[in-house]
């Protein structure tokens, strides 16, 4: 008997054939043909053609500002994602049903309405924006901290989410433990809960990270899209590309994006699945 | 995401509170609480504020102009188009991932979520480069077009609004689906298939009971993303009034700068945002559902 026969054989369960066709025949039209496109039309440029548009000095430049304040962001995310989970997991206090389910938000809220709604709040005479720059000046709409406000509000239902489910399933006795043996608590949440966090953490920074460098709805009018400023974003000078008819220089900025996507992708998955391995281990 | 059930939960933030010290336990809510407040709450009012600036005569007008209705249902046709496609990948893909195991299978779940993680203008790229004028599949369209003598157009109409909002909301369903099924294993059905059953009987009598809720929670989430979904398709949509969504309409009507038509846009917003909230609520009865099971 062949190896393949005695593998299929094992198969209890009815179904292989046909959930494997039909899910790899819809992925491979919907999604990776249509992607497989890109590359290969970003095929057509010579490697110094290629090489010329993607170092151009606003494509550079677009880069930073989505990558910078995308990390920016993320981080920020994973500061407020901690201490939020937390609070949601392990206190009980009027009205957190509400805050949990409003966690999610921005998930369900369309892009380009977060987009105007953020720009409005934070221009020079918004609700939050205004009071701002009166009493200490600072600008938020049309600069690189608008940018960042926008994509901490994309970002945070992914963090928050990320370390939900490994906080409740935390066990409190090692907590327990540090606490009898004499630890505080700062040492203790540094020393015995952040550890176990640790991977979720990463998931949730990666996930904030990746949606943050390719975001576009909620980013094009809080940032105001000035090139001298250095407010545009990535996807912005692709669309921008595309409206002019550019289809080459939009397909080799594309496959760049797309590399580091990918990229993160990878290192998310890698990251859980040494996660599901520790915790089924133990 | 069912790790605790209700009491369990209960029990752990009741043990927490009682030995942490107050101070500190509401230093951390306050900090919650703000940031909740002024990152997702106050937007939500604002738009609702602004939508109503000009009093509800405006308001309603704004909402029932010609423009407005034709991406309606530009909107609800490609959500619904949208919602059955994915629904029914989202099942076989999630039977596929769950319930058998075979090499490559995490790459496959990995290929599954790009669409996650990509902007959403690399989306409506991808189809500009498949269906529009230097596409490989122009020349195939080009050839169905001619035998059949039909006029189908892909890119900048319709079927490329659809493609694009089916790519971007591609893996919500099976996400939502992969958990819970993972979580209950593979033995029922097992048990099923040997005593006889077929696989749609399995399906419909063991695996569907288990994951109804979480496959409503999946279809919810991937309603609201496919209505409000506005990258992908600003990159393949370019006639107002005949191809737009609502999320472009809201576009052109900010962009266009006047104080009115500002207004306008937030109160076509405003309509979005309601949807939004109402998916919320929604979400949160059927995942305290799915938990109580």
């Amino acid at each position: 008997m062949s190896k393949t026969k005695s593998f299929k054989g094992g198969r209890v369960i009815p179904g292989f054939g046909l959930s494997f066709g039909i899910t790899i025949a819809m992925l491979s039209i919907l999604i990776l043909i249509p992607l497989a496109s890109v590359l290969f039309q970003s095929f057509r440029l010579s490697p110094k053609e290629f090489f010329e548009i993607v170092t151009m000095p606003n494509v550079l430049y677009a880069f930073a500002t989505s990558i910078g304040c995308a990390l920016i962001a993320a981080l920020i995310n994973c500061f407020f994602g901690v201490i939020l989970a937390w609070v949601l997991v392990r206190y009980e206090f009027p009205g957190k049903r509400i805050m949990d389910g409003m966690i999610e938000l921005p998930f369900c809220l369309p892009t380009a309405v977060a987009g105007i709604t953020l720009s409005k709040m934070y221009s020079t005479k918004g609700e939050i924006g205004g009071p701002l720059y009166e009493w200490f000046g600072i600008k938020i709409s049309y600069t690189h901290i608008g940018l960042i406000v926008a994509l901490v509000f994309i970002g945070i239902p992914f963090v928050v989410r990320a370390i939900q489910p490994v906080l409740e399933k935390l066990d409190s006795q090692y907590e327990e433990a540090a606490y009898i043996l004499g630890a505080k608590k700062l040492t203790t949440f540094y020393r015995v809960i952040l550890p176990e966090l640790k991977p979720a953490l990463l998931t949730g920074f990666g996930l904030a990270f990746a949606r943050g460098i390719g975001e576009y709805g909620s980013v094009i009018y809080i940032s105001g899209n000035n090139e001298k400023e250095h407010t545009q974003v990535i996807s912005y000078i692709i669309m921008q590309k595309l409206n002019y008819l550019e289809y080459e220089s939009a397909t080799a900025i594309a496959l760049i994006m797309l590399i580091i996507s990918f990229l993160l992708l990878l290192f998310i998955n890698i990251v859980q699945i040494r996660q599901s391995r520790r915790v089924s281990n133990v | 995401m069912a790790y605790l059930n209700g009491d369990e939960r209960k029990e752990l933030a009741v043990k927490t509170t009682r030995r942490s010290k107050p101070v500190v336990k509401w230093i951390l809510i306050s900090v919650s609480a703000l940031f909740i407040f002024f990152m997702l709450i106050l937007p939500l009012i604002s738009v609702i504020v602004n939508s109503l600036k000009e009093g509800f005569d405006f308001y309603f007008k704004s909402i029932s102009t010609e423009y407005v209705r034709a991406a309606l249902l530009v909107t609800l046709l490609a959500t619904v188009i949208t919602v059955i496609v994915n629904t029914f990948f989202g099942i076989m893909a999630s039977w596929l991932l769950t319930k058998f195991s075979f090499k490559g299978k995490q790459f496959l779940a990995t290929l599954i979520d790009i669409p996650f993680s990509i902007s959403p203008v690399i989306a409506g790229l991808a189809y500009i480069m498949t269906f529009g004028r230097s596409g490989w599949a122009k020349p195939v369209v080009d050839f169905i077009n001619s035998t059949f003598g039909t006029d189908i157009k892909i890119v900048f109409a319709i079927p490329g609004v659809v493609l694009a909002t089916i790519f971007v909301t591609f893996p919500f369903i099976s996400r939502e689906l992969i958990p819970v099924l993972n979580a209950e294993g593979t033995d029922e059905e097992e048990a099923a298939s040997l005593m006889g059953a077929n696989g749609w009987t399995i399906f419909k009598r063991v695996t569907f009971p288990h994951m109804k809720w979480a496959l409503i929670y999946g279809i919810i989430l991937c309603t609201a993303r496919a209505l409000g979904e506005f990258g992908a398709v600003n990159a393949l949509s370019k006639t107002r009034g005949e191809t737009f969504t609502l999320p472009l309409e809201i576009d052109a009507l900010y962009l266009a700068g006047s104080a009115d038509s500002i207004t306008a846009s937030f109160a076509v917003s405003s309509i979005l945002v309601i949807i939004a909230v109402i998916v919320l609520i929604l979400r949160n009865i059927f995942e305290h559902k799915s938990k109580a099971m």
